[in-house]
């Protein structure tokens, strides 16, 4: 029997296994033709996901257009976890431990006026207000898997644009080689600010290049919506190949350095939350699994057998490049 | 006019104050069993029978171990009459707790079950204490006590205590995760109580 070689913690594929360009390049018109077809079981399902996704909007909170991403990975086909349990089940520490904190708790999260400072190692440093970056880019709408770092995921419609359309705008120098993002930690309306958990502000970071990659989005809104408070109103980030927690919410600066920006949770427990943080199934959290995952909303309940997590969370053919030759066991 | 303590106390001695307190007792499984059935268990359910049975676990020991502080200290002997049904009510949660996590986390997996619980510490303490636990339960009914003599019996049933230490580590490691040991310290000073107690008693006693 053979085996994948897992070399460097990467789980690469046999050539057989791999989707000829061709056919991959050719999935639209392949879907596309089901939907036309008799045979249309399958593709009815994803017509009708496509509709959910554009138009079954919760009508909680105001209405954010966008148009279908164009960038590729961004519109995975798995079924959308329903707004309920995506606005109602995560981590937001800002308002508590418990994944029902968020939604009970940050009402009280002011977002106007609202301003993203970016500074530090860019030629045009600028404090922005939500309505600019609200016009700095066309929306789109990426429906992206999340897989936290705890092993449950969903799959969420997120609207904005990738982060380098911002990034070009402030222009980098040439020695900047890293992003940090500071998030909101006020006190006064965050009650888990006041209970220090960890050391506040949230700190998160990229590299320059995976800051730039087009996966990597600014977000405004969830489900043709815009965020919801709990879920990091008015504006966060979402780096889909990594877990949860590398996606800050409610961003308040954006810094250009040269160092790799120390993160808030490898502050609190650094041999348990590396810089990269990828999704990596091979990689072990030091006190649990990383090999599978509870999808939450799961079809079957309870009784739901887990999902095998993907490498890179399934963006391998996107991301991988970016880690070419490096030991992801070593740079976890 | 009677004493609150004594009408209490007759309470306690009314033949259907077991009953009562059998009834109570199933009060969780059927707040779960409603949850399933309607499917109002939030968005992670497994993760919610999980915990939740875990923490009823530990309420249930706090209660049994709490039975015979309360009847020295007010005098009323009739409460030994519901320490055994509570340390099977431990029993029954701890077990209802190593069945969720065994069916909605592990899908019955015994190859993974026993790779987690040499993966993850907390895991193999908390599988320690309801180990424990089986010993006391399958050694609670009255024969056991002729059968194994008294004074045996009772160096086992002390095992109650570390047990509830483990309990109480598997509780505080599940925590460390995310560094919040608000109600860790809760339970923890609810036990250290109950234990400090029996050593204050010893002492006075020696003494």
């Amino acid at each position: 029997m053979k085996n994948h070689s897992n070399n460097k913690g990467f789980l690469h594929p046999y050539p057989h296994e791999i989707t000829p360009q061709s056919v991959y390049q050719d999935r639209r018109n392949v879907l596309r033709q089901l939907a036309m077809g008799a045979a249309g079981v399958a593709a009815s399902g994803w017509a009708s996901r496509q509709a959910l996704a554009q138009t079954g909007k919760p009508g909680v909170l105001a209405e954010l257009a966008s148009v279908p991403s164009g960038v590729a990975g961004a519109m995975s086909l798995d079924k959308v976890t329903a707004y309920k349990d995506a606005s109602s089940y995560n981590n937001f520490y800002e308002f508590g431990y418990d994944k029902s904190d968020p939604v009970r708790l940050a009402h009280t999260l002011q977002t106007t006026p609202w301003t993203v400072e970016v500074e530090g190692l860019v030629k045009r440093p600028a404090k922005y207000t939500l309505e600019d970056l609200l016009k700095l880019s066309p929306m789109e709408e990426r429906i992206y898997r999340l897989r936290c770092v705890e092993g449950w995921s969903m799959v969420i419609p997120w609207v904005g644009y990738s982060l380098a359309e911002l990034i070009r705008k402030v222009e980098p120098t040439g020695n900047a080689k890293y992003v940090e993002f500071v998030t909101q930690a006020d006190a006064k309306t965050m009650p888990g600010i006041r209970s220090g958990s960890l050391d506040w502000p949230y700190v998160e970071g990229l590299r320059l290049d995976e800051a730039m990659h087009p996966l990597t989005l600014l977000s405004f809104g969830m489900y043709g919506e815009i965020l919801p408070k709990q879920n990091g109103a008015p504006v966060r980030l979402v780096v889909p190949w990594k877990y949860g927690f590398k996606s800050g919410k409610s961003l308040v600066k954006i810094r250009f350095v040269e160092k790799m920006p120390v993160t808030a949770w490898a502050k609190a427990a650094a041999q348990e939350y590396g810089f990269y943080s990828n999704v990596n199934p091979l990689v072990d959290h030091p006190r649990w699994s990383q090999a599978s995952e509870r999808r939450i909303g799961e079809e079957g309940g309870l009784l739901a057998k887990k999902r095998k997590t993907l490498m890179f969370n399934g963006y391998e053919a996107q991301v991988g490049q970016l880690y070419a030759g490096m030991d992801l066991k070593k740079f976890f | 006019m009677i004493s609150l303590t004594a009408r209490v106390r007759s309470a306690c001695r009314h033949r259907w104050a077991k009953t009562v307190l059998f009834v109570i007792c199933l009060g969780p499984l059927a707040f779960w069993l409603r949850g399933i059935a309607l499917d109002d268990l939030g968005a992670n359910p497994a993760e919610a029978l999980i915990r939740s049975s875990g923490d009823w676990t530990l309420r249930a020991l706090c209660l049994a171990l709490a039975v015979t502080p309360l009847r020295v200290m007010a005098q009323a002997p009739e409460l030994a009459r519901f320490r055994r049904m509570l340390g099977l009510f431990t029993f029954f949660y701890v077990l209802l707790h190593l069945i969720f996590y065994a069916w909605f986390d592990m899908g019955w997996d015994v190859a993974d079950i026993s790779a987690d619980i040499v993966k993850r510490p907390f895991i193999l303490v908390g599988f320690a204490a309801a180990v424990g636990l089986s010993f006391l339960a399958a050694t609670s009914f009255n024969g056991a006590i002729r059968w194994m003599g008294a004074k045996r019996w009772q160096v086992l049933h002390k095992g109650v205590y570390a047990i509830a230490a483990l309990g109480l580590l598997h509780f505080f490691w599940m925590r460390a995760a995310k560094t919040n040991f608000t109600e860790v310290a809760v339970y923890a000073a609810i036990l250290g109580v109950l234990m400090g107690w029996r050593v204050w008693r010893l002492f006075r006693k020696r003494s």
